[in-house]
């Protein structure tokens, strides 16, 4: 069976003033159908490239430079522009990080979820006016008629964030990409939220790829994690074992990272800071913040190697070192 | 009137050479337009030496001749040479705009800091008297402030002077304010630095560079007003040579065809002030030191 | 209750503008060389004679006093007199007023609706070859002076092609105006039937509402490019593109609405542009409006007209930039709903 998303070997590339920026470095990722997949990284890691990627909106100065995207087994690089217009919102859709910013302030809510139902189901204005109403319902807007006329700026911040999830969920999509959904809400507001994704996913059987930069967040909904650095995929597990058993440096000093309510750990930041992407150093990414830097990661890539069952690491320390951890 | 840039204050950073050649390379509309205003502007230095006529020699016999070898640009009504006139005009367009744009600059700015240092009701009243001023689209505020004083050329400098200090005022005085804010939140600095300090060190480096900007669109724009001015008939009066005044004279032969006579002046103001807006501009873009987005 | 907060608000920044212009139109018409008492009174006046003159137009009163004369004069509508026409130069004024209205609407209307698409245009194709024109276009346009583009107008159209009619008025040589309505005649015209007045009045219309509109359509042009710019970079642009809406909702619909509310706020600029654009084009065409008037004023040195000319132009400033700036409230509405 085909996977429902295959990204193989993806490259993004950025041109600037000072010279190329490679924000996302022949990566691969998978989605099957159902699953909700984090992707963890710091800012600047290429998480929201990527999800830009996978709905072909690059564009200047951005180009796709290399890799596939393959949706349902279809490269989606093969499809007209018409055709892929009608994958976005309808098949795949997204929700993006700041909710108030990404809705339009002169239009009022409720139509901007109307007009999906008018333009990808087909559905006459009374029929999508109703189908609007419902979905805010499903996403547990009080009072729902009055909402839909309102603008923007009269919603609070966990309820544009609802409506963002109403847009994206109104056509039924099958994979539903959550940029930072929960970034930036209150703590009990973004934890509704997230029960509201987690139960929609569920019942629709959408796939999200959920990216975040918070690890806790992850815990909580994902089925699996990838982590990303500077562009790069260094680690991919199922979540048990990427908090059980991290074993990428980045991922193991990620996890050590959080607070723990259960033991006294000090925290540790990570050192350095995300190399700069311009221009890059041909090796491992990682290689001036971490432990096991030896000369091969500075020259070499480390490929993604399956290190156990669905367990797949970017990193040539791991390797030497896997015995004994 | 171009509105002025409302920039936030931008840290002076000293420009390294190649950054400026590259800046230089990417703006060649700009820095052509630059070289067409030097020599324009030694063309009317020299005027003598380049006009192939007396701009004032009348010629009844080649009275109203077209292009040709011997006139460049025809002849008018009394055979005067269009091309030596044109370039004689250029003498007194230019200055005229020049003057009237660094009177107004300096002007401007020296009211602007003086009034953003003393704060409280001569703020108040310099702001009111601003927004009274800029009330008035400048031409026809200049056009009564000429009406008023009287016909000359230092009448319509000094009218057309007026109508841009507002802006000079306004911007040097918002970069005063900002200064004095930072004063007092810098921790460090309790005891008040002497005026001239915070101009020179604070002050200058922040608001030269829309300053030049702003006075080298505003050139453009006064060259514009003095034309037009002197089309209707105010400040400079004919015979004297100005672009303006000769359009004006042109204007009347249109009707049986004489096109050679308002065609140059006027063309030559529009190169002219289309040197001044893309040199405005290309300033604009090269004093920017913020990378203009990804490209 | 936000609208009216702000519509206070703006009112109060009027009154303070309103008193400084007058003031400066004041200190005009005090400045003006000569002695209007000896205007008025004639040459021929002895100096009895002139002295009660100067004393009936309070000219031997001190400075603020005859301010006040001439401010409440100005409340009650008094804007002097003409020594051209000897009639009262509202008078004057308001007869020739329609005329410069009909000018700035079409005027208006054209720079509107070919800077408008010029700026979507090159906003959406940006940095290519039809931005670049674009620009291009849009400063020169600038740099013209607004009398050679009529001027050169005059010349292609109506010298050399024979398409416009001769640039002297409203109307061609032996019609008559259609009933008077609104004064403008398109529309009298258009209201009556009166197909030849409407087909003449168009006529003589189209080259100096051409000239005066070309000379404000780069402004509009330019704003509506930038501010489109900024809006296709937002977030909920991408999130519309992200959504699979089709190109030409995003651009001329989500997009554009955004982008027309700052644009109002320039038309108020924009209006400054054709007032000032008004003196210069109406007297090339001939055409017989207040800016006509004012400059006609200046060659025999008439300063009623002029200086009125300029307090008119002032207080229509004023009053269409508080109009636009209310415009501005009832369709944003972030401010409308608060």
């Amino acid at each position: 069976m085909t996977e429902l998303l295959e990204i193989q070997d993806l490259t993004v590339q950025f041109e600037s003033d000072a010279g190329e920026i490679e924000a996302v470095d022949h990566i691969n990722l998978t989605i099957r159908r159902g699953e909700v997949v984090g992707l963890v990284g710091e800012s600047g890691s290429g998480k929201s490239v990527t999800s830009f990627a996978i709905l072909r909106l690059i564009r200047r100065p951005g180009r796709v430079k290399s890799g596939t995207i393959k949706f349902n087994g279809v490269d989606l690089a093969s499809l007209s522009e018409e055709d892929m217009r009608q994958v976005r919102g309808a098949k795949i859709a997204m929700i993006s990080q700041s909710p108030r910013t990404a809705l339009n302030p002169v239009i009022p809510v409720g139509r901007q979820i109307s007009r999906l139902f008018k333009l990808h189901a087909g559905l006459s204005a009374p029929e999508a006016e109703k189908r609007m109403l419902e979905m805010l319902s499903l996403v547990r807007i009080p009072d729902p008629e009055k909402r839909a006329r309102q603008y923007a700026h009269q919603l609070s911040g966990g309820m544009c964030q609802r409506v963002m999830i109403a847009m994206a969920l109104a056509t039924s999509p099958q994979l539903l990409l959550a940029d930072e959904p929960t970034t930036g809400l209150d703590v009990s507001i973004a934890a509704k939220i997230l029960d509201l994704l987690r139960e929609l996913g569920a019942r629709t059987g959408a796939a999200i790829l959920f990216i975040t930069h918070d690890l806790g967040v992850v815990a909580e909904i994902c089925d699996r994690v990838v982590v990303m650095h500077a562009g790069q995929v260094v680690e991919s597990a199922p979540v048990r074992t990427l908090f059980n058993n991290p074993a990428h440096p980045y991922t193991r000093a990620l996890v050590r990272s959080i607070p723990r309510i259960d033991r006294d750990v000090s925290m540790e930041p990570i050192p350095g800071s995300v190399p700069s992407l311009l221009n890059p150093a041909p090796g491992c990414r990682y290689v001036e913040r971490c432990d096991w830097a030896s000369e091969r990661c500075r020259l070499s890539r480390p490929p993604l190697a399956e290190v156990a069952a669905d367990h797949l690491v970017a990193c040539y320390g791991y390797e030497e070192r896997r015995g004994t951890c | 009137m171009p509105t002025l840039p409302s920039s936030p204050p931008v840290t002076p950073r000293p420009i390294p050479p190649s950054l400026v050649w590259r800046r230089v390379r990417r703006n060649p509309l700009s820095f052509t337009a630059l070289c067409v205003i030097v020599t324009i502007a030694l063309i009317a230095l020299f005027a003598p030496l380049v006009a192939p006529y007396p701009p004032d020699a009348t010629d009844a016999g080649s009275a109203l001749q077209s292009v040709s070898w011997q006139h460049l640009l025809g002849t008018d009504l009394y055979g005067r040479d269009q091309l030596s006139r044109i370039i004689y005009a250029a003498r007194v367009d230019l200055s005229v705009a020049f003057a009237a744009t660094a009177a107004a600059v300096a002007i401007g700015a020296l009211l602007g800091a003086i009034v953003g240092y003393r704060g409280g009701w001569v703020d108040n009243v310099a702001m009111r008297a601003v927004d009274a001023v800029m009330a008035f689209p400048a031409f026809v505020l200049a056009m009564g402030i000429t009406a008023a004083m009287g016909n000359s050329t230092g009448n319509v400098a000094i009218a057309i002077s007026i109508t841009q200090i507002p802006a000079y005022l306004r911007l040097i005085r918002g970069e005063m304010l900002r200064v004095r804010e930072m004063e007092y939140a810098d921790a460090a600095r309790t005891v008040g630095n002497p005026a001239w300090r915070i101009v020179l060190i604070h002050l200058l480096p922040n608001c030269l560079p829309p300053l030049i900007v702003q006075a080298t669109l505003a050139m453009g724009f006064a060259l514009l007003t003095m034309a037009s001015l002197s089309f209707i008939g105010l400040g400079i009066q004919p015979p004297q040579s100005e672009w303006g005044v000769m359009t004006a004279e042109g204007a009347s032969q249109i009707v049986t065809g004489e096109w050679w006579l308002f065609l140059f002046p006027g063309l030559a103001i529009m190169i002219t002030v289309l040197a001044f807006n893309l040199v405005g501009d290309g300033l604009r873009d090269f004093l920017d030191p913020r990378m203009r987005g990804i490209r | 209750m936000g609208f009216l907060n702000y519509l206070v608000r703006r009112l109060a920044l009027v009154v303070p503008t309103l008193f400084g212009v007058s003031l400066i139109c004041f200190f005009l018409t005090y400045m003006l060389p000569g002695n209007p008492a000896m205007v008025k009174a004639g040459p021929f006046a002895t100096a009895e004679h002139l002295a009660e003159m100067e004393h009936q137009m309070g000219l031997d009163r001190s400075l603020p006093e005859q301010y006040i004369r001439y401010a409440s004069g100005l409340l009650h509508g008094d804007l002097g007199e003409s020594s051209a026409t000897g009639r009262p130069v509202s008078q004057d004024f308001i007869q020739r007023l329609p005329a410069t209205l009909e000018l700035n609407l079409a005027a208006l209307l054209i720079a509107i609706a070919i800077g408008i698409p010029l700026g979507v245009l090159s906003a959406v194709h940006r940095d290519t070859f039809i931005d670049h024109i674009g620009r291009v276009v849009g400063i020169t346009g600038v740099a013209m002076p607004s009398f050679w583009t009529g001027l050169l107008f005059v010349y292609v159209f109506f010298y050399l092609l024979n398409l416009a009619p001769p640039p002297l008025g409203r109307l061609g040589s032996g019609i008559t105006p259609p009933a008077h309505i609104t004064g403008l005649y398109v529309v009298d015209s258009l209201m009556t039937g009166n197909w030849i007045a409407l087909r003449s009045s168009l006529h003589q219309l189209m080259l100096p509402s051409a000239t005066l509109g070309l000379s404000v359509m780069a402004p509009v042009a330019r704003m509506v490019r930038s501010t489109m710019l900024e809006i296709l970079e937002s977030d909920y642009i991408k999130a519309a593109w992200a959504a699979g809406l089709p190109r030409r909702t995003v651009i001329y619909g989500d997009a554009l609405r955004n982008a027309m509310i700052p644009v109002i706020t320039i038309l108020g600029i924009v209006f400054g542009f054709l007032m000032a654009g008004n003196a210069v084009v109406e007297s090339v065409f001939a055409w017989p409006g207040i800016g006509n008037y004012a400059v006609t004023a200046l060659m025999t040195k008439d300063s009623g007209p002029i200086q009125s000319f300029v307090l008119f132009v002032a207080v229509m400033y004023v009053a269409v930039n508080l109009l636009v700036d209310l415009a501005y409230g009832l369709a944003d509405p972030r401010i409308r709903l608060r």
